[in-house]
């Protein structure tokens, strides 16, 4: 009984989703007091987390693990949980989603990533992983009277089934041939080579694949983040990417770590396909929500590429880098939520035209985040890559690297674009104007990151290269 | 008489396996089949699992699996409700209907 201690994140916030749905059925119009007390609980999340010790145990019959690792995760994802909702509640507001089924679906999706990232074992991953998908689905669909958020709906349902039923068939597999469920007694069971293994490891891929968008299984992210609201898009954008890269990390370096020459190609190629495909695809696109998705598939790409090194380097690496690549989406998608003319909110790239006459600030802060996105120093995107490659080069994979500088070039293209719109296109009517704190106070901070960042480098490097897997 | 042992019963499985993502994909009439096929894979998954946990003689197996029947019951269950708001604002569920973004 003393192990529970590691687990009292996961009870808070199910004890505190528990209480907000009675409250939020017993009391009327409960959407504003709701939305304020889960950012309380999301707040609370992250004392508590700060507070608890970082021993490295596994508990519950090793089916949990405690360690800096899901320690870290879990900050990140409360963090930009807690910016997400943010920014995010006007939005709500103006276009009438404001139910109390909202806050409380988010909170727990932000339970079962949890769950995942702190699992060792692959029941307690699946359950995690439903849990989180299970309200993706509902969110996705929570405008239920417009066609496009529904068509989200069921395009993201149908996909991610699909994915969770080919991600258990390998569990399936893998739980046959090496006789257990847990991920270290699954390490020590593969190191002989096994054919069951392999297909297992190949089906759990092809599922989480899908779950952090990777080509070849990125097929529903441009439609999801177009149809669904762009309060859900910015969350579908940042946080579920956090669960799914660290779930990612951890399955690669823990029950595969013995047959790392098996999934490193794979790793490679799904890594040089999403940053093409980031790239060249994101090029055509007109609609700002869908251009995002293209260049979150391409961000996904890099970050794949620092997995697929193999070693603790290149893990904390693709660490740095999500963690940046958080800070980014979180302003890009502040400056897209403040795109409202005439009491509605327009997506069209070209909306943007003459926002730097119209509203300078905002259009300066939105020039630095597209500057940091496409990875030009001395802004953090461009140290965030530039991990990425270090560690890429010291392991001697030269042709991911050179591809992956290549795409860089490539999609800095789409990036700089947008700024031309902005700074030199022939002015449109101004957006509506409002100071909202809540929006521009994001916007600001990220900004503010993003361009200091390359002044103390190492307050994210120390702490993330003091992270490792066991 | 041939003895019957973990090799037919994953073959069972793989082939149920099989005829539910072929169903995924070559279904071009109704999500609610797309639905059912989701549900073979899952059970084709359980089908792996049981004959597992009998053959290792280790009960993880069957845990899992009354596990998984769960949450495929929560997830019909949802698939089913997004399908309803859907076909609301639609007024058809065709599959090669649902086209309103491209690009």
């Amino acid at each position: 009984m003393t192990d529970i201690k590691f687990l009292i994140p996961e009870i808070f916030l199910s004890i505190s989703i528990f209480s907000l749905l009675i409250i939020g059925v017993f009391l009327k119009n409960s959407f504003e007091i709701i939305y304020k007390s889960s950012m309380f609980v999301i707040f609370s999340l992250l004392l508590i987390i700060f507070t608890s010790n970082n021993d490295i145990v596994k508990f519950f019959n090793a089916s949990f693990s405690n360690d800096n690792f899901s320690l870290y995760s879990k900050i990140l994802i409360s963090v930009s949980t807690l910016f997400i909702l943010l920014i995010t509640k006007k939005y709500i507001i103006d276009i009438k989603t404001n139910k109390f089924e909202y806050p409380v679906l988010i909170l727990l999706s932000v339970l079962g990533m949890f769950i995942m990232v702190s699992s060792n074992d692959l029941i307690v991953f699946y359950l995690g992983l439903e849990l989180q998908s299970l309200s993706l689905y509902v969110l996705a669909s929570i405008d239920r009277d417009n066609l496009r958020s529904t068509e989200a709906g069921i395009k993201y349902f149908v996909l991610s089934a699909l994915s969770s039923g080919l991600l258990l068939y390998g569990c399936s597999l893998i739980y046959g041939f090496t006789g257990s469920t847990n991920f270290e007694q699954i390490a020590i069971a593969s190191t002989d080579f096994n054919l069951g293994i392999i297909f297992g490891m190949v089906f759990i891929l092809v599922g989480l694949a899908f779950k952090i968008s990777a080509v070849p299984f990125h097929m529903w992210t441009p439609d999801v983040y177009q149809g669904a609201p762009t309060s859900v898009t910015s969350f579908f954008s940042v946080v579920p990417k956090i669960a799914g890269i660290a779930i990612f990390i951890k399955f690669m370096y823990l029950p595969f770590r013995e047959i790392l020459g098996e999934w490193q190609y794979i790793l490679v190629f799904m890594s040089i396909a999403s940053m093409i495909l980031g790239a060249v695809a994101a090029i055509g696109q007109t609609n700002i929500k869908r251009l995002m998705a293209y260049s979150s598939i391409g961000h996904i790409g890099y970050a794949i590429a620092g997995v697929s090194v193999g070693t603790e380097n290149g893990f904390q690496s693709t660490l740095v880098y999500i963690s940046i690549y958080v800070v980014m989406n979180i302003g890009a998608f502040a400056c897209i939520l403040l795109m409202k003319r005439g009491g509605k909110y327009v997506e069209e790239l070209n909306e943007l035209s003459g926002l730097s006459k119209n509203h300078p600030l905002v259009s300066l802060g939105l020039m630095i985040i597209l500057f940091s996105l496409a990875g030009i120093p001395p802004l953090a995107g461009f140290f965030a890559k530039f991990y990425i490659f270090m560690a890429v080069i010291e392991n001697e994979m030269y042709t991911l690297a050179i591809i992956g500088l290549v795409t860089t070039v490539v999609s800095a293209f789409y990036y700089i674009r947008i700024i031309k719109i902005m700074y030199f296109d022939e002015p449109k009517k101004p957006f509506e104007k409002f100071t909202d704190y809540r929006i521009h106070g994001p916007i600001a901070l990220s900004c503010i990151l993003l361009v200091s960042f390359f002044l103390y480098p190492s307050i994210l490097n120390e702490i993330v290269s003091s992270i490792s897997i066991f | 008489m041939i003895e019957i042992g973990l090799g037919h019963y994953l073959a069972l499985g793989a082939v149920i396996f099989s005829l539910g993502t072929l169903g995924i994909f070559l279904n071009r009439k109704n999500v609610i089949v797309i639905l059912m096929s989701v549900e073979l894979i899952l059970l084709a998954v359980n089908i792996n699992l049981v004959s597992f946990s009998i053959f290792l003689q280790d009960i993880t197996g069957q845990i899992f699996t009354m596990l998984i029947l769960t949450v495929a019951a929560a997830e019909a269950a949802i698939g089913l409700a997004i399908i309803v708001t859907y076909y609301r604002n639609k007024g058809s569920i065709r599959v090669e209907e649902i086209d309103s973004m491209k690009g």
